[in-house]
């Protein structure tokens, strides 16, 4: 192939990301030739495209793994399947953003801008390659993330959360770098297939660049001990924004961390399975027990968010033939109870003030009977009771644990699941036996659709069977990584 | 003792002299400017390695937008450097003792390679370093190349995002509408009469 052959190869390949880099370009000059009067139609027209290249991606679904650009980026069937997933999510969740913010008086066409370059930064990491392509994806997505948290500037709140998440985004993008020059320094290159090549059975440079990396990752993905940021960000950030990080983003970060541990570094499964697990443990102990005893929601589901974090880095230290579709499935089944639950979250006004107290949704049963069907629905999928999707993707974590030997960490999820069980039972008591609270104000209509599609969505799972959606993401999966070469 | 050998040492000796006075100037806008000539005569050293671009690189970024930006924040935050600089002292054996392990390590790392055969000069290449670089950035690395962009895009909105405030009442000049301003709506002639003025 000559070098303009290749090129437009690789750009046939990236269709997904050319839709995304080109929209938000061209959002930018609409944006600002019609002033924040764009930002509705910007937030459609953002939410489409975003529909438009997850969908590119999934059908785009290449059979063995096709590596483009020069050995920086690569298609195949896992990035196909995060893709499909992250583009879905994001586009719900911009599009109740779009909703929430016209409401609040912050309509501002920079948003949906900022959302689109998050999500191809979102891409980047799910086709990531090699350490530069790692990097400027995770860069692109947080920065973009940072602003979104400091939206709302004149709220002291917002300004804070989007403080911290800068500063402390920058220390873990410092680790991840420091990680990341270890091992080029030690393995020669930063390609993705040649650091695999090179590192025979390792050394203790490239252990010590895999830590570094790994640490930088697991902030991204909210996992403790790197979790201090979480509840502050997610209650500091305005909710839309909330319910952004909440979903896409640490689906691209599994996937970055999956890639990472499962692609260079599958000859050093030794090594990384006791970091992965370490911080799985620590993840579901922490996300499980802090949230007890937090009264705003939004808190509590940043803990939620950290504990299911562990249950898929449990998934993702089964190793590559069974963790990486395990953590998939766990993901696609997860994310849609998420959203739906900052879908009500973002339903919860009171007298045209966003209110985010348990306490506020006291005796929503009989104040508003359908919304505390679907988030009793939602909580219990997310618990883990059995007909309810969320029971899918934990069986599929906990059977690649046992099925990999790590019996221990099973059990401890085991526990962690009975002491999430209690705190997200003790919001459908408050929802459906506390004395009303005062009704909330009428819903838009992006609420009850995305409420309504995520709860079916989840409630459908048996409908349809997990069965599909499992393979489905085990064909993903399983074109994706080649199975470790032997030492 | 050749030309080069005679730019070096001038070069170096005016880096570490500027880098001195940066940290003992009292006036914080000395200080600035000294970090200034510091990064002018390291992009010199760096010319006399043969890596023009990177010197041409520390030029454009550092003095002309970090130094800058240092100048701005010294000259319009209100700091009072005096009570910055009083626990100077006090924090001077720590500082000293950095320094020396700094020092030491640099001397390793200087003995343990001599005479190995690394050289601290570029390799040569084809043309110019900007030449290679560009080579590979528009080839080798165009995505990443062109990923860095958006990234620096993202950068941009969000600066404007959070700081930019559109403020009624301001009072601006218009240059159009003074252009535009016929003689009909600026004079007015009166006619006064004597003794009796303009009600």
């Amino acid at each position: 192939m000559t070098d303009v052959e290749a090129l437009l190869f690789s750009l046939s390949w990236s269709q997904p990301e050319l839709w995304l880099a080109g929209f938000a370009l061209v959002a930018t000059l609409v944006g600002a030739a019609f002033g924040d009067r764009a930002s509705g139609p910007l937030s459609i027209g953002a939410a489409l495209v975003m529909v438009i290249a997850a969908t590119l991606a999934a059908l785009h679904r290449p059979e063995t793994p096709v590596v483009i650009f020069n050995g920086s980026l690569v298609v195949d069937g896992f990035s196909a399947a995060v893709k499909t997933i992250v583009g879905y999510s994001a586009a719900a969740t911009l599009l109740l953003a779009s909703e929430h913010l016209q409401r609040s008086g912050d309509r501002r066409f920079e948003f949906p801008v900022l959302v689109t370059l998050a999500v191809l930064g979102m891409f980047v990491m799910a086709s990531a390659h090699d350490l530069i392509a790692l990097y400027i994806g995770v860069e692109l997505q947080s920065l973009a993330a940072y602003v979104m948290a400091a939206f709302r500037r004149d709220d002291a709140r917002s300004s804070e959360a989007g403080l911290k998440y800068f500063v402390l985004g920058a220390l873990s993008s410092g680790l991840l770098l420091y990680g990341a020059s270890l091992i080029y320094g030690f393995a020669g290159s930063v390609k993705f297939a040649e650091i695999a090549t090179q590192i025979g059975d390792g050394n203790a440079g490239l252990t010590f660049g895999l830590v570094f990396l790994l640490c930088g990752l697991a902030f991204k993905m909210s996992a403790a001990p790197f979790h201090m940021w979480t509840p502050d960000v997610y209650e500091g950030a305005p909710t839309p924004v909330t319910a952004f990080f909440a979903a896409a983003p640490k689906m691209a970060a599994v996937a970055l961390m999956a890639r990472v541990i499962y692609g260079p570094f599958g000859a050093l499964e030794a090594q990384w399975v006791q970091v992965i697990a370490a911080l799985a443990a620590i993840s579901l102990v922490v996300g499980s027990v802090a949230a007890l005893v937090q009264t705003n929601i939004k808190r509590l589901m940043a803990y939620s968010s950290i504990a299911n974090m562990g249950f898929v880095l449990m998934a993702l230290a089964a190793g590559a033939k069974e963790g990486a579709p395990a953590a998939l499935l766990y993901m696609a089944l997860y994310l849609p109870a998420t959203i739906g639950i900052f879908a009500v979250i973002q339903a919860m006004w009171r007298d045209g003030k966003p209110v985010e107290d348990v306490a506020d949704l006291a005796g929503l049963a009989r104040r508003t009977p359908w919304m505390a069907y679907i988030l009793t629905a939602l909580l219990f999928s997310l618990t883990g009771i059995p007909p309810l999707a969320g029971f899918f993707g934990k069986y599929a974590a906990f059977l690649a644990t046992v099925n990999a030997g790590l019996v221990w960490l099973a059990i401890l999820a085991g526990l962690a699941t009975v002491v999430g069980a209690g705190y997200y039972l003790r919001v459908v008591k408050v929802i459906w036996f506390d004395a009303p609270a005062p009704a909330f104000d009428r819903t838009g209509g992006a609420v009850v659709l995305t409420a309504g599609v995520s709860a079916a969505l989840t409630v459908l799972v048996l409908v349809v069977g997990a069965g599909a959606v499992q393979s489905w993401i085990a064909i993903s999966a399983a074109t994706s990584f080649a199975a470790p070469p032997l030492p | 003792m050749g030309l080069t050998a005679i730019a070096f040492y001038a070069l170096a000796a005016v880096a570490v002299g500027a880098a001195l006075a940066v940290i003992s100037a009292r006036n914080p806008v000395h200080s600035v400017l000294f970090l200034i000539l510091t990064f002018f005569s390291t992009a010199g050293l760096f010319v006399l390695l043969g890596a023009e671009f990177l010197a041409m690189l520390l030029v454009v970024v550092y003095v002309g937008a970090v130094a800058v930006l240092f100048l701005f924040v010294v000259m319009m935050l209100d700091v009072n450097f005096a009570e910055l600089k009083q626990g100077f002292l006090s924090y001077m054996p720590l500082g000293a003792l950095i320094g020396l392990a700094l020092l030491a390590e640099l001397v390793l790392v200087t003995s343990a390679t001599h005479g190995q055969g690394h050289s601290a000069l570029a390799p040569p290449v084809e043309g110019t370093n900007a030449l290679a670089i560009g080579r590979v950035l528009y080839t080798d690395y165009l995505v990443l190349f062109q990923l860095s962009g958006l990234v620096l895009f993202v950068a941009m909105i969000g600066a404007v995002v959070l700081t930019l405030r559109k403020r009624t009442g301001v009072k601006r000049q218009s240059v159009s509408r003074q252009v535009g301003r016929t003689r009909k709506q600026a004079v007015e002639l009166k006619d006064v009469k004597s003794g009796q003025g303009l009600s």
